[in-house]
């Protein structure tokens, strides 16, 4: 496999998709949050989602990033949700100590995105009182 | 006279094999520790008349000193399925060593028939016959024993997997009941069919109830919420059910944080609370009687 230098940041609305499908090494860790914390202020997104269904193997690192990442995004007012978490993966991270309390959960795709909706609420729109659109 | 010893023995086992037999099952008959519950005359005889048989044929082979050599293998594999098989319809070890002693008796009493008044060759033959039965003997306890721990084994693998089962509740509703105690292998087999079921079904929430677990100290309160963390990382909510009023005062007493999951008292109570935050009814078609 050609190594892999960015794991891109799909704007969805609202919303940044992240999906992680190669194995973490730190430094392309480190490149997605500078990536996504750029892209979160860019875009004013709300929320990240980020899909991990294909990771297999994690470490304290990773386990970490996860974390650190959630804890960015709601310092930028965006929710975290990490979805799609092996049973190997989440049973490895337990056993690591890390239970990733300040993380949201879930096992799919569309239920990430429900929980994100319920979570930050309608859409705010820029707009004049007059709604005519700002230049 | 060293090789000479026990070749009496060998004789009386190959000229006088009938009535060894006979006066054998006969003592076996008469023993009060017969299981006649257990087996019937008919294989009894049959199961002495094949071991005197493959008896006689080693003993004329290969001597009666070596009994783990070549030679003896179709005695010893008689002996083994015999003592499996006693095992299995429940004899206890002495029973099933008693087939092999009680063959002492019949078989001293033709060698002192046989040597008559010389002493020294009677107490040689019959030391050699002697360590020749024990060995036998013991042999047999050693794969009874074999055959009730390969047995405990399977029936605790077994007994691993049954008790371990992931039930659907409801669409989007796991439950988890869990039977006797919580060690570390069994929250991992626990652990993992918990979130092997999560994926396949798609649940949302799963309910663990703790009825069935007898006590519930600091480290089964770790393994709970070890499995309870798991679930949430996949995406799915933990209720733990099943609290005895005993185990709620142990568990404040130990000082064992559960604040983090929702707790209650019945199934029916996490249940409830299930349907609830899965959006979902149970009502009456009719009222009441």
């Amino acid at each position: 496999m050609a190594d892999v230098d960015r794991i891109p940041i799909i704007k969805m609305g609202e919303f940044l998709l992240v999906s992680i499908q190669v194995d973490m090494h730190d430094r392309l860790a480190m490149t997605l949050q500078d990536d996504l914390t750029a892209s979160i202020v860019r875009h004013q997104a709300r929320g990240v989602l980020i899909d991990i269904s294909s990771l297999e193997i994690v470490d304290s690192f990773i386990g970490r990033m996860l974390g650190n990442i959630a804890a960015m995004s709601r310092v930028l007012d965006a929710e975290t949700v990490v979805v799609g978490m092996r049973p190997a993966v989440a049973i490895t991270l337990v056993e690591l100590g890390m239970s990733l309390p300040g993380v949201r959960t879930a096992l799919t795709v569309e239920r990430a995105m429900d929980m994100l909706r319920a979570a930050v609420g309608p859409a705010v729109h820029m707009g004049r009182v007059d709604g005519s659109q700002p230049e | 006279m060293v090789s000479n010893a026990g070749s009496r023995v060998v004789q009386i086992l190959d000229k006088r094999e009938r009535e060894l037999l006979a006066a054998w099952v006969e003592s076996q008959l008469k023993s009060p520790g017969l299981r006649r519950d257990l087996i019937q005359e008919a294989e009894l005889r049959e199961q002495s008349r094949e071991f005197l048989r493959r008896l006689r044929d080693a003993a004329a082979t290969a001597g009666v000193d070596d009994i783990d050599s070549k030679a003896w293998d179709p005695v010893r594999e008689q002996l083994r399925v015999l003592s499996t098989e006693r095992a299995r319809r429940g004899f206890t070890p002495s029973e099933t060593a008693m087939f092999v002693f009680s063959l002492k008796e019949p078989l001293f009493a033709r060698l002192r028939q046989e040597i008559g008044s010389d002493t020294t060759v009677l107490a040689e033959e019959t030391w050699v016959a002697n360590i020749l039965l024990d060995r036998l003997g013991l042999f047999t306890t050693e794969v009874y024993q074999q055959g009730r721990e390969e047995l405990i084994a399977r029936q605790g693998e077994e007994m691993l997997e049954l008790s371990t089962p992931v039930v659907a509740l409801w669409d989007g509703i796991l439950a988890l009941p869990l039977i006797g105690t919580l060690d570390s292998a069994r929250t991992q087999v626990v652990m993992e069919n918990l979130l092997q079921r999560i994926v396949e079904t798609g649940a949302s929430i799963a309910i663990i109830d703790i009825t069935g677990v007898p006590t519930v100290d600091t480290l089964v309160a770790q393994h709970l919420l070890k499995t309870v963390a798991a679930a949430r990382l996949m995406g799915a909510d933990c209720l733990i059910s099943g609290i005895r009023p005993q185990i709620a005062q142990t568990i404040v007493h130990l000082g064992v944080e559960l604040q983090s999951v929702t707790t209650k008292a019945t199934l029916a109570a996490a249940f409830a609370v299930a349907l609830q935050r899965t959006g979902q009814t149970i009502g009456r078609v009719r009222p009441p009687a």
